[in-house]
């Protein structure tokens, strides 16, 4: 019995090892973020697990005030909300056309969409920047939305047709024979039916859109009363060099929601990833 | 644009409003006329509002960006294939072409094998759920966030002084006679650094797709081969491996779109100094640190032809499955 235990050790320092080699980065900048200034500066964020032990809450009240922080959580909440809400609702009404009604061109259309799943967004940005500028919207919050919105809608689209379309073929028909007005069948039956797919779809984009630096820095660039933390963090980087304790301050800020999200709904997320893993 | 006020109001109620009465409104238009034209217009008009942000958004902007990328700096003059060919001999952007390179090999081949390896090992093990969720941490925050993370853990004193960083300190400690390396600014090491930050953060995503895929394959099978006398090893290779086969090709695709277009953890950790430029940041300087618009759409057509292979992949890949339904 031991033996067959012994020969498991090795397997369980494996996973426990790196387990830890996943954990212990995120802990360090946990730890640094509640260290006075001038021990982060001079000692490692582990000298800190040993007594006498010395903590405090002054780097998040200075990152808050001082540095846009406060405002940029805000914005972040303000970009990301719509950027969710707009695609997921226009999707699943192209997804319902894909699945459930018959028209010419459906297949070629729906392979663009598939196509489109890998389009680097750099081939988007100077004409959508363009754009932006003619209708002055560089810099304002429905800018970021609209971005967010297109970038999204492919994968949405992708993921929300496969679902819809899996959906028992009898139930809909049946409703349909019954004189149910497509109005009806989509708000009764195919948007509830769908709510599972729906909602992966929404903890995908949220974290998308909430992690992303790209799309905000192109289109809100430094615009302080717009830019969300990641584009606040990345300048912070650097603007703040080695004050370790602030960044860390600041990038354990912006992570707050994400891993709530993450793990009250992570059956979700991973639902998501299964469902279609090609997102570009 | 930006009172926000005006903006919650717009956004949690106007653009919901908005989009439930289109369906109202177009449900009713279409009961209304002709039973023949209703067949015609309805699925169009359900796809009308995503084929529009569709064509504003990805489809015209990327025909036009190939347009610019024969256009001279401010796009007014016609410079035909100039753009490229100066984006494919000049110093900078063929160093970067030479980091994707490396992105593309290890990036992909470290987080792939490494997602392979753990999704085996977990299996095998009783806290396989909470391993699997540390290891996919990393997925829900963002690669700026990692960054800072990271950049913590490379920090650099010089020998003698007292290492704040992990990785220091630790082989300080580890090793006598080690000398502290400035993992960022070193040209040996400094890709690698970045490399290991994607490595960290995607190896969560091959592990969950892959142990998904490890548990449909039937425990019968292995266990036959084990009472025919394979080691765990033969089983591997000779039952794991094939049968995931497709699985891993679709992990696979999705990492290399993501070497390709690497650009968050390079931005933030070392802005592409010290020989660690990637295309993505090399476009982001050529459009607002240089304001060459010619030559950042240049860029950008060839990174997007470099994921054209990726995308016939998937659609291929997409039209087997339809065949299947």
């Amino acid at each position: 019995m031991w033996r067959a235990r012994a020969r498991r050790v090795p397997l369980h320092a494996v996973v426990v090892g790196l387990c830890l080699l996943w954990l212990v980065p995120a802990v360090g900048l946990l730890v640094s973020s509640f260290r006075p200034p001038r021990l982060a500066a001079i000692s490692g964020w582990w000298s800190a697990l040993a007594p006498p032990y010395q903590f405090t809450l002054e780097n998040y009240r200075a990152v808050l005030s001082a540095y846009n922080m406060e405002r940029s959580f805000l914005n972040s909440l303000i970009i990301t909300i719509p950027a969710t809400v707009i695609p997921i609702m226009v999707a699943a009404y192209a997804a319902y056309a894909f699945a459930w009604m018959r028209f010419r061109g459906r297949e070629p259309l729906f392979t663009l969409v598939v196509g489109s799943l890998v389009i680097p967004l750099q081939m988007t940005l100077i004409p959508v920047l363009r754009l932006f500028t003619a209708f002055k919207l560089v810099g304002t919050f429905p800018a970021v939305w609209l971005a967010h919105a297109g970038y999204g809608l492919p994968f949405a689209i992708y993921l929300l047709r496969n679902f819809m379309g899996a959906l028992p073929r009898d139930v809909l028909e049946s409703a349909s024979i019954d004189g149910a007005r497509p109005l009806a069948v989509f708000f009764g039956l195919v948007l509830p039916l769908s709510i599972p797919a729906m909602a992966s779809l929404a903890i995908f984009q949220f974290l998308w859109v909430w992690n992303d630096l790209l799309v905000a820095l192109i289109y809100v660039g430094g615009t302080p009363a717009v830019a969300p933390m990641t584009v606040t963090i990345s300048n912070l980087v650097n603007s703040l060099g080695q004050n370790w304790q602030l960044l860390s301050a600041a990038a354990f800020i912006s992570m707050a929601l994400p891993m709530v999200v993450f793990f009250a709904l992570q059956q979700f997320f991973v639902r998501g990833i299964l469902a279609g893993a090609i997102k570009g | 644009m930006n009172d926000p006020v005006v903006l919650a109001i717009v956004a949690l109620i106007g653009v919901p409003a908005a989009q439930l009465g289109y369906a109202v409104v177009i449900e009713g238009i279409l009961e209304r006329i002709a039973a023949r034209w209703e067949r015609i217009l309805r699925p169009w008009l359900w796809l009308a509002p995503a084929l529009c942000l569709l064509s504003v958004f990805l489809i015209y902007p990327a025909l036009h960006t190939v347009y610019l990328s024969m256009l001279d700096a401010r796009s007014a003059a016609f410079v035909g294939v100039n753009n490229y060919l100066f984006v494919l001999t000049n110093h900078e952007m063929l160093l970067a072409v030479r980091n994707n390179l490396l992105w593309l090999v290890f990036f992909t081949g470290i987080t792939v094998s490494a997602g392979l390896l753990l999704a085996v090992l977990v299996d095998r093990v009783r806290y396989e759920s909470l391993a699997k969720s540390v290891i996919f941490l990393p997925m829900a925050i963002s690669s700026v966030a990692a960054g800072v993370i990271w950049k913590f853990v490379y920090e650099f004193r010089p020998a003698g002084a007292s290492q704040i960083g992990l990785l220091n300190a630790f082989l300080t400690a580890a090793l006598p006679g080690f000398r502290p390396v400035g993992w960022l600014v070193n040209l040996l090491t400094d890709n690698f650094a970045l490399i290991a930050v994607g490595v960290w953060i995607w190896v969560g995503f091959c592990l969950v797709v892959l142990s998904a895929a490890l548990k449909g394959i039937p425990a019968e099978l292995l266990e036959a081969a084990r009472v025919d006398g394979a080691t765990e090893w033969q089983g591997f290779w000779r039952i794991i491996l094939p049968t995931l086969s497709s699985t891993i090709l679709v992990v696979t695709t999705t990492l290399v779109i993501l070497a390709l277009k690497a650009f968050d953890i390079v931005y933030v950790m070392t802005n592409g100094n010290f020989n660690t430029e990637v295309i993505a940041n090399r476009m982001y300087k050529e459009m607002f640190n240089i304001h060459h618009f010619g030559r950042a759409s240049a860029i950008a057509v060839l990174l997007f032809v470099a994921t054209v292979p990726v995308m016939i992949a998937n659609i291929r890949r997409f039209r087997a499955q339809e065949a299947l339904r």
